[in-house]
């Protein structure tokens, strides 16, 4: 910088011999600051200060401390949210993983070779179809789709198995089971998308390498394939669990929480609590946990993410 | 949702696709042969066809009428090709209007996150200001939080100031949240833009303004342009904010319409399947149009 100042007063004459006025680009930061104020950090700030208080939405909040908290901890929905949250852990994150690890590398080293480029893209558009369209519409197919005279139970009618047939997502006990179905439905494509286009930094010699000195399938699985994917294991960890905590349109789309609070998840409590319960304070107080746990969450995996690539380059 | 990483070597990716590809054609040996690939091919394909079992059913039962929906049930092809369904809802919902709602919230709001987030990144990336690191640690907060967090005091402030239900604060508030991505994305993109660009239009007399849209902006369009249609495609698909601002017909975006309907509980099932076939029919187009860009070109490799 200094020597570019240098530069400059040789060669030009406009500029006069001070140092390049550094703050400038500051400047360039003023819009988006005032908005991210006004949008963001304000609202987070006051949503924390209504977290202590109680409040209608109407007149003054009335400050009440901690009590608010005190209160979710004994309240169960509270809890059975926060249990159906790990469920869509389980639902958008490992599962979309695990599945997707395995379709990814099935179509990139397996049938990628022997059927070419253009059908393997079709498939992969297939599956990453339902992460481009407006989830809540899916939800709503979906719903109609396992109404107790929907398709669903048509189709159990049609096998022969009319003993199956049930309300699937008025019955507290399937309700859960089949929300996390449609969310596995919504968000497999998205790994099979990330880690196809990671194997295709891949030299292809290595495996061609691998495949002459006579590895199988799962040995370069586990020696080229699962290494070289890593780093977007970690990424798609880390969006996923942070999409899945925070989902709400399928959720108001399938079930609106119910039955009797089966599939309700912290943002549509919250949801409910601020809009329909009038109890502004305490879903300010959902909503702050809520935010704490995300950010706690995502720290720690990308702390994990760092402790491990740290942990490979002392392996190596 | 799924978030992208852009990746900046794309080319170079396609590129070695290509040749893997070439020296798959090449190398048809008995390695790549036997009954074995078409197993699992069928498997796949398999699985693929039960991904779009939701999407037949719907177009299925979207040109049913309801009477021969409750005779003959959900599976059963149409007795006649019924269009009374899509009618309805086009002109129930008033579908054009929310058709313009929906694309007029999402173009506003991918132009100006675009610019903010260039703005911004153009700032720490390439200016190097001073806590760089704590401004875009802050930018990927706002980009983490939940919107329940946010969304209880932009309701109430948007009714003081009589923003309230129009499309205008949905575009604020998705123009911020989308630009607090694009800027910690472009940030670490414009980290690494060549000096040597730089400094030769810096010597040429170039103010700070003309080097942004002189020499940095038409070297990274290309990521702006996927940025663009990203930030252009998760607005049109955002449910919650608008659900909460957007409470009537003049205002309301494609999915939310669709959700309120639903949610009255009035329409049958063939009009709910015509409804969100209509709904979907937009987001299938942006898919097929920009299906390179979506699964291919953003991808990862910009992680480290």
């Amino acid at each position: 910088m200094a020597d570019l100042a240098e530069r400059e007063t040789q060669f030009t004459t406009k500029q006069p011999a001070i140092p390049r006025r550094r703050g400038g680009y500051w400047w360039y930061l003023v819009p988006g600051a005032i908005l991210f104020v006004a949008v963001i950090l304000g609202p987070l700030v006051y949503n924390t200060y209504l977290s202590l208080t109680k409040w209608s939405g109407v007149g003054n909040p009335r400050f009440i401390g901690f009590n608010n908290y005190i209160r979710l901890m004994g309240d169960s929905v509270f809890w059975t949210s926060f249990k159906n949250s790990v469920a869509m852990i389980i639902a958008m994150v490992v599962i979309p993983t695990l599945i997707g690890l395995i379709l990814a590398s099935v179509l990139f080293d397996y049938l990628g070779k022997r059927f070419g480029a253009s059908s393997i893209s079709v498939l992969r558009a297939v599956f990453y179809l339902p992460q481009v369209l407006p989830v809540v519409v899916a939800g709503i197919v979906w719903g109609w789709i396992l109404r107790p005279d929907g398709a669903f139970n048509a189709f159990l009618d049609a096998i022969g198995l009319q003993g199956f047939t049930r309300d699937w997502l008025g019955d507290p006990n399937t309700a859960l089971p089949m929300v996390m179905v449609v969310m596995v439905w919504v968000q497999i494509g998205y790994p099979v998308v990330i880690f196809m286009s990671a194997l295709g930094r891949v030299d292809p010699e290595i495996y061609e390498a691998a495949e002459i000195d006579g590895a199988g399938y799962w040995a370069r699985f586990k020696a080229i394939t699962l290494p070289q994917i890593r780093p977007e294991t970690f990424v798609v960890a880390l969006t996923c669990t942070i999409a899945a905590l925070k989902v709400f349109g399928p959720i108001y789309a399938l079930t609106r929480g119910g039955p009797e609070n089966a599939t309700n998840v912290p943002s549509y409590f919250a949801y409910y609590t601020f809009f329909k319960k009038l109890d502004v304070g305490y879903g300010a107080a959902i909503a702050t946990v809520l935010t704490v746990i995300i950010v706690l969450v995502a720290v720690g995996i990308m702390r994990w993410q760092a402790h491990s690539e740290r942990k490979e380059l002392s392996g190596t | 949702m799924s978030v992208p990483v852009i990746t900046r070597t794309d080319s170079k990716v396609s590129a070695g696709q290509r040749k893997a590809d070439e020296r798959a054609v090449k190398a048809r040996d008995r390695f790549h042969r036997g009954p074995g690939r078409w197993v699992v091919l069928a498997i796949i394909v398999g699985g693929a066809l039960l991904m779009l079992v939701p999407f037949a059913l719907m177009l299925l039962n979207a040109f049913k009428s309801p009477a021969d929906y409750s005779t003959n049930g959900p599976l059963s092809w149409p007795t006649e090709f019924y269009t009374k369904g899509l009618t309805t809802y086009w002109t129930e919902v008033n579908y054009p209007q929310k058709l313009w709602n929906s694309t007029l919230i999402a173009g506003c709001v991918a132009v100006a996150a675009v610019l903010i987030s260039l703005l911004n990144a153009y700032a720490i990336g390439v200016g190097r200001v001073k806590g760089r690191l704590w401004i875009v640690a802050l930018f990927l907060l706002g980009n983490m939080i939940p919107q329940e967090a946010l969304v209880y005091p932009l309701y109430f402030f948007a009714k003081e100031i009589g923003l309230y239900n129009t499309k205008l604060v949905v575009i604020i508030i998705f123009t911020v949240i989308q630009s607090a991505f694009g800027t910690y994305l472009l940030a670490s993109v414009l980290g690494t833009f060549p000096k040597a660009l730089l400094e030769a239009a810096a010597l040429d007399g170039a103010s700070r303004w003309q080097i942004l849209w002189k020499v940095v902006f038409p070297i990274v369009r290309p990521t702006l342009s996927v940025l663009l249609i990203f930030f252009f495609i998760w607005t049109w698909n955002e449910f919650f904010i608008p659900l909460v601002m957007l409470i009537d017909n003049a205002t309301q975006t494609i999915p939310v319409a669709l959700a309120s309907l639903q949610g009255d509980r009035l329409m049958d099932a063939p009009t709910t399947n015509a409804g969100a076939l209509i709904s979907l029919i937009p987001a299938v187009i942006f898919f097929l149009i920009f299906q390179r860009t979506l699964t291919r070109g953003v991808t990862a490799g910009a992680i480290k």
